[in-house]
């Protein structure tokens, strides 16, 4: 803890925001939770009570290794995303360097890269046929692949390089966020106490940056776990992989929903390990806008390090793989660009940008009620909450439809008995099961960003605000939510170019005759077409870049550049 | 309250109302790629007037057709695999069709005795062999698969994907389990590399002389072929039909069948009825370079250019039986470790 944070006491805020609260915000609180913890509950359900009973073959035999792969997957990705997302964070907003600007949003861009579609793509570039390869060994007169050694890309390693370059963007853009709205003055106390700037980096700047990362770094891990596209192309036995497989293989869905019940330890674990990491931990930034950041000016050879930190990232999680799909959508564009191909890009949009709404509104209320009431219960909700995220999408699918559909049949029974008409599947063969879904699935994102953000806001501004007569609603609305603008665009645009890029749960329930771009770019690239893929797959890393240059200059805005 | 702003802006997003058309619809779910349909559905939506609508999906189309009960908009499933044809029957989503053209046009050992699915393609399970490194009829059995000679030779996918399953499944009924599961582990131990990948690349890796076998269906072989960038490395493999002068080569299927809810159940026979009819057989047989289930049908030239395939007549109800063990016993084995 440092000394150079203002702590309010908690058990002075306690009674002053709990007491004289309208019951609204928990009962919003408990129905939202509960509505989204439906399909998650669905799932835990089925694995409790499976048709066959498959649990002793696979702890005799799988399960073992889909658990180590995962964890040394989730070690491998943690580490990568952690060493890009902080040293690129601290460099562009703390030293000056050329082209610091640029990279301020370009660290972003892998972001909107799908982690399967950066599979495909660099298993092309680097498989044996592919161009590297065949230079290689053009060059040193190879003749096939016993005479050399090459690294295989359709490994474990491979696996972490892929969806760390793609996932670091979380730690990035949550440890800036935080770097951001440090205090300056903070910096320079420490070093006028005699402290390096590496030194300072460390047992100043990390520890109040702490939950942001903490925030990032479980939707890293939360990611990784969920990924299928890879794993699958790659041949790495996770446990999402082994789910599948004990699905469609073993047609065993009580099965699948057995690993998916340990995925939920899992995630339990890591929420827990986050809230930890959090704990005693209330600080209240002293935002002071005007007060500009001073950032180092530093000699050439430094400026070089910091430029090759922020590009090495760009360029192979973003710069190479655009490049190629760029290429190979020129290639095939005339079969590419048809009328199917632009209402997709419509529907993905759409879709993705309701959503993005709606979790962003479900995550206010949520983590505005548990500022409301910090009560053992709610924090309970809140965890319930963000298990979705832990689903691997084809069961979360599973899980939408078992509530849903029984809605649907529960409700159509009842008009047909009593008016004799049929409602059919209401919300479950519409596109309301895929905002359902993605709603459930992405909900920590907006509910765990908001949530962090909100603790820094000092209780005195409720206090202030409440004691002046405003109800907490109005609070929210007036005190909070200004403050609040760039974490709550931040949180809403992750959520977007997650729906965008979501795959397993939207081939699932998605409509007739309703495709997205991912359901579009997955029908080709798994059936190694990748070529045709490559113009769907670039809109969908387009449509992703648009929100991201908005929200990152909104972010920077939240600070007068000096 | 906000759940409710969430619910109307859902349902300003609902798709488009279908077109109706003066005929009526038909909804397919489809395990199969829309784009090897398309042609199909084109041809029947010209004959018929009515509109074929799709939702194609690699996974969970059996659950979501079960949850949505009475009220399912599906009227047929195509899928591929008999196992996963036989788990619609055995989970009773499908109702029996008795219909006197598919039974004139697909043959009695490629349809369900009560109707309840009909296969519209066939594929054979095949051995390749690197056209360089492997003489010809060096093999010719599964069995010999197994043998030591071939120790770090051989390629395949996933031992659990369905096709390797259908493939075990038929060696099971064959040989019994003792024996299927002493082939399994000399078949394991022969592997260059951990299973990875689909039936293509284990071709492209004999031509990248990472192996000199590989097992694999039929089509992706012909579809290699038809492909431009890949015809070079299809030609560097010669086909093996593994068995051919004895019990016959391993054959799989797609199929289709009609669903127990089926709204539009006479416009889906009418489609199931047009996909069994020789002209939609060539066009579907054609697309995807797989034999038609008609017998009235000839394969494509391509095909035909492989020699005749003598398929084993072990009966596809066998074979779907034998899956759930089968499984159990790759993983026994652990095929797919490294």
């Amino acid at each position: 803890m440092t000394e150079a944070v203002s702590r309010v006491d908690p058990g002075l805020t306690e009674p002053l925001l709990a007491k004289r609260t309208s019951r609204h915000w928990l009962i919003a609180a408990f129905l939202t939770t509960t509505i989204v913890a439906l399909p998650v509950l669905s799932v835990i359900f089925l694995a409790f009570f499976p048709e066959e009973n498959i649990w002793p073959h696979l702890l005799d035999t799988t399960l073992p290794r889909y658990l180590s792969t995962t964890l040394q997957l989730m070690l491998g990705v943690g580490a990568l995303t952690l060493v890009i997302g902080l040293s690129s964070a601290w460099a562009v907003t703390m030293c000056e360097f050329p082209g610091r600007r640029f990279f301020e949003w370009a660290m972003l861009l892998p972001f909107a890269v799908p982690a399967y579609v950066i599979a495909y793509v660099y298993t092309s570039l680097l498989d044996y046929a592919g161009p590297v390869q065949r230079n290689l060994r053009d060059w040193f007169g190879w003749e096939n692949a016993s005479d050399y050694w090459f690294p295989e890309i359709r490994s474990l390693e491979g696996a972490i390089l892929m969806i760390g370059l793609v996932l670091y963007p979380y730690v990035y853009l949550l440890a800036r966020a935080a770097f951001l709205e440090q205090s300056p003055s903070l910096f320079a106390v420490s070093r006028s106490l005699g402290h390096s700037a590496l030194s300072t980096f460390f047992r100043v700047v990390l520890p109040i940056a702490r939950p942001a990362v903490a925030v990032g770094l479980s939707l890293v891990l939360m990611e990784t776990l969920n990924d299928f596209g890879t794993v699958d192309f790659f041949a790495v036995q996770t446990l999402t992989a082994g789910l599948f497989d004990t699905w469609m293989n073993l047609g065993n869905l009580g099965g699948a929903a057995q690993i998916a019940t340990t995925m939920l330890i899992f995630v339990v674990i890591l929420v827990t390990l986050e809230r930890y990491s959090r704990r005693r931990q209330q600080q209240f930034a002293a935002r002071d806008n005007r007060d500009p950041i001073r950032r180092f000016t530093m000699s050439a050879p430094r400026q070089y390090a910091c430029l090759a930190v922020c590009a090495i990232p760009v360029l192979f999680g973003f710069l190479i793989p655009g490049f190629t799909l760029g290429l190979y959508a020129w290639e095939y564009f005339g079969e590419s660009w048809n009328t199917d191909f632009i209402q997709n890009t419509l529907n993905s949009l759409l879709l993705s940008g309701t959503a993005a709404l709606t979790t962003l509104l479900i995550g206010i209320t949520l983590a505005y009620s548990r500022r409301l009431h910090d009560t053992k219960g709610m924090q309970v909700l809140m965890r319930l909450s963000s298990l979705g995220y832990a689903m691997p999408g084809a069961v979360l699918a599973v899980g939408v439809i078992v509530p849903l559909a029984g809605f649907d049949n529960w409700l159509d029974s009842l008009t047909r008995d009593l008016f004799g008409f049929s409602t059919g599947l209401l919300l479950s063969g519409s596109t309301f099961a895929l905002v359902f879904a993605y709603t459930v699935r992405f909900l920590a994102v907006s509910a765990g960003s908001v949530e962090s953000a909100l603790q820094k806001i000092t209780p005195s501004m409720d206090m202030a605000s409440r004691s002046l007569g405003h109800t907490p609603g109005k609070t929210l609305v007036r005190v909070h939510l200004p403050m609040l603008r760039g974490t709550l665009m931040t949180a809403a645009l992750v959520v977007f170019v997650d729906c965008m890029k979501e795959l397993p749960a939207t081939l699932i329930l998605r409509p007739f005759n309703f495709e997205t771009l991912a359901t579009y770019v997955y029908q080709f690239a798994s059936d190694e077409r990748l070529y045709h893929s490559a113009l769907p797959a670039l809109i969908i890393v387009l449509a992703g870049i648009i929100p991201i240059i908005l929200m990152s200059r909104s972010i920077s805005k939240t600070r007068t550049m000096g | 309250m906000h759940m409710k702003l969430a619910a109307a802006a859902a349902m300003t997003l609902t798709a488009l109302p279908l077109a109706a058309s003066a005929e009526g619809d038909v909804n397919i779910y489809s395990y199969r790629q829309a784009y090897l349909l398309e042609p199909l559905l084109n041809a029947f939506e010209q004959e018929t007037g009515i509109d074929a609508n799709v939702v194609f999906a690699k996974k969970g189309l059996a659950e979501r057709l079960e949850r949505e009960g009475r009220n399912s908009p599906a009227d047929v499933v195509m899928t591929v695999d008999i196992s996963r044809i036989n788990e619609l029957v055995e989970r009773d989503l499908v109702q029996g069709v008795e219909n006197d053209v598919l039974n004139e046009n697909i043959p009695e050992n490629l349809r369900h005795p009560e109707g309840k699915w009909f296969a519209l393609t066939t594929r054979g399970r095949l051995i390749f062999t690197s056209r360089e490194r492997v003489e010809e009829g060096e093999i010719t059995t599964y069995e010999q698969l197994a043998d030591d000679k071939w120790n770090d030779r051989i390629c395949t996918r996933s031992g659990k994907h369905p096709y390797n399953i259908a493939l075990f499944s038929s060696m099971l009924a064959h040989h019994g389990e003792a024996d299927t599961k002493a082939w399994l582990e000399g078949l394991k131990d022969n592997l260059a590399r951990k299973p990875q990948g689909g039936d293509r690349d284990q071709i492209k890796a004999i031509a990248e002389g990472v192996c000199d076998i590989s097992i694999g269906n039929s089509y992706y072989y012909g579809n290699m072929l038809q492909d431009e960038n890949q015809r070079a490395i299809a030609e560097q493999v010669r086909l093996v039909f593994p068995n051919a002068e004895g019990r016959g080569t391993h054959v799989n299927i797609s199929g289709i069948a009609l669903t127990k809810s089926a709204p539009n159940r006479d416009n889906a026979i009418k489609l199931m009825e047009f996909l069994s009819s020789a002209e939609a057989q060539r066009i579907y047989a054609e697309a995807n370079t797989e034999y038609p289930a008609n017998p009235d049908v000839q394969p494509s030239g391509l095909v035909a250019e492989w020699g005749e395939i003598n398929p084993d007549q072990l009966s596809l109800q066998e074979i779907a039986n034998n899956r759930n063990a089968v499984v159990k016993l790759v993983d026994r084995v652990d095929y797919d470790g490294e």
